[in-house]
């Protein structure tokens, strides 16, 4: 039980392991999943898998907005990154994603202007001192980040700036949870509903899992004793019969969620008809467009780009991981020519990357599953 | 991006409604609070940041359990620490 001490209230885990053994004792193997890439990088990290019962497994979802980037995007961003007078402004995790063609960082070596921003309000601070350039901010994440691209194109449009606009590839988090429930062969018993996403979109549009699926979901904590008590939670309701949503997390996350944060998205975007994710394919109304109101700040207007889908490279199994059908180690190429260094696909990529927090952590723990004795 | 960082208000309206100064770990910045400002903000109350906007207030034991929690974290934390400080490219 190393790990358990090293947590920062190791009785309280020990007190949960006990109880999710004996919970899980009653029951049939589980498999739950984690939408949250900060719960995969927390579960890794603390090699949480190896200390649940043997019939319960986790999952990781697609729950990382740098992930779920498909190749043909990154080759549009890299596209506008490389157009006649741009600088192109992105967080630091995109540089590195693969595209077809290559990456943003590629493009960057070979003479386009691609830096790296802490916050969309930087790039628009960044045109504003660059008057002659074209500032082009590639907006990636779900609903905890887009809202704050909409407050910088309200910003935008307020002070004029129009040698700046925004590459938008917003996500919204329901339809791939649906999407990855319509999956056949994926037997996912119950989910871990994601932490700080549900502090914008609250708990309410998460009742569809129980409701039109029959599967329970736990918002839940980012803490390792969060994450053991969301697992403990998930397995009473299968063991009491009930089918709920429930939040782990109240601490931080309300049932509404935040209505100014939501208002603003209602503001500035429009919804997609559909997007492609990579390996989930093209999901209906799971993405946001900049609305036709600030179509000036729209650089998918604004730029030539290819537009084009580009498949997968064979070699990487990205998508079977994303949707958990895959576990990081059984991909072909993990950690042989795909490495957090040379990333062949998007989830060896981000820190909260399945692949990469794997690769980081949990290649020594998890193949080989220690049995917990609670103490 | 997706985890937010923990970060204290010090200043209040440095450049007028909706900003404020913060400090992560003894680095501050400006950042912008349009998505907490329902209620009043205060100097010294804590917020869960994400690329430069308070997203929802916490309280201060949540705030030191969540920063305890990414610095075991290690390299994503370094990571957010590293761009929150940073000035514009």
């Amino acid at each position: 039980m190393k790990y358990v001490d090293e947590f920062r209230d190791p009785q309280a885990a020990r007190r949960l392991l006990a109880d999710i053994a004996d919970a899980a004792a009653g029951q049939p193997s589980r498999k739950f999943m984690e939408v949250c890439g900060g719960h995969t990088h927390a579960i890794y990290r603390h090699g949480i898998e190896a200390l649940l019962p043997a019939s319960i497994e986790l999952i990781h979802g697609p729950g990382c907005p740098v992930c779920v980037i498909p190749m043909g995007r990154v080759d549009d961003a890299v596209a506008v990154a490389c157009a006649e007078g741009v600088t192109m402004c992105c967080f630091g995790d995109m540089l590195r994603v693969p595209g077809g063609e290559s990456t943003l960082l590629e493009a960057k070596a070979r003479g386009a202007d691609v830096r790296i921003v802490y916050s969309p309000l930087d790039a628009l601070a960044l045109a504003e001192r660059l008057p002659d350039r074209q500032v082009v901010f590639l907006a990636v994440g779900f609903e905890t980040t887009a809202p704050s691209t909409a407050v910088t194109l309200l910003q935008a449009r307020e002070r004029r700036v129009d040698n700046f606009s925004v590459f938008c590839n917003h996500v919204t988090i329901v339809p791939p949870l649906k999407a990855i429930l319509d999956s056949p062969g994926l037997d996912l018993d119950g989910f871990l509903g994601p932490g700080h996403v549900s502090t914008v979109i609250g708990t309410r549009p998460y009742r569809f899992v129980p409701e039109q699926y029959g599967r329970p979901l736990v918002t839940a904590g980012f803490e390792p004793v969060d994450i053991l008590q969301s697992v403990l939670m998930l397995l009473r309701q299968l063991s009491e019969g009930r089918c709920e949503v429930e939040n782990q997390y109240r601490r931080v996350v309300s049932g509404d969620g935040n209505d100014r944060a939501l208002a603003l998205l209602r503001e500035v975007f429009v919804v997609r008809p559909h997007f492609e994710w990579r390996g989930l394919g093209f999901i209906a109304q799971s993405a946001l467009a900049i609305a036709p109101e600030f179509a000036p700040w729209d650089a998918e207007l604004r730029y030539e780009v290819p537009g084009v889908r580009v498949a997968d490279p064979k070699a990487c199994q990205c998508g079977e991981v994303l949707k958990g059908a895959l576990r990081p180690w059984e991909c072909k190429v993990f950690g042989t020519a795909c490495t957090p260094e040379t990333p062949i696909g998007t989830c060896m990529v981000s820190s909260e990357g399945a692949c990469a927090a794997y690769y980081n952590y949990g290649r020594y723990s998890s193949r080989s599953r220690i049995p917990v004795h609670a103490t | 991006m997706c985890v937010g960082i923990p970060a204290q208000v010090v200043e209040l309206q440095p450049s007028g409604p909706h900003t404020a100064i913060v400090d992560v770990d003894g680095a501050q910045r400006e950042v912008n609070t349009i998505m907490v400002d329902d209620e009043p903000l205060a100097v010294g109350d804590w917020v869960l940041l994400h690329v430069g906007f308070a997203m929802s207030k916490i309280d201060a034991a949540e705030a030191a359990e969540t920063l305890a929690f990414m610095r075991e974290l290690g390299s994503v934390y370094d990571e957010e620490i590293e761009a929150f400080t940073s000035d514009l490219p």
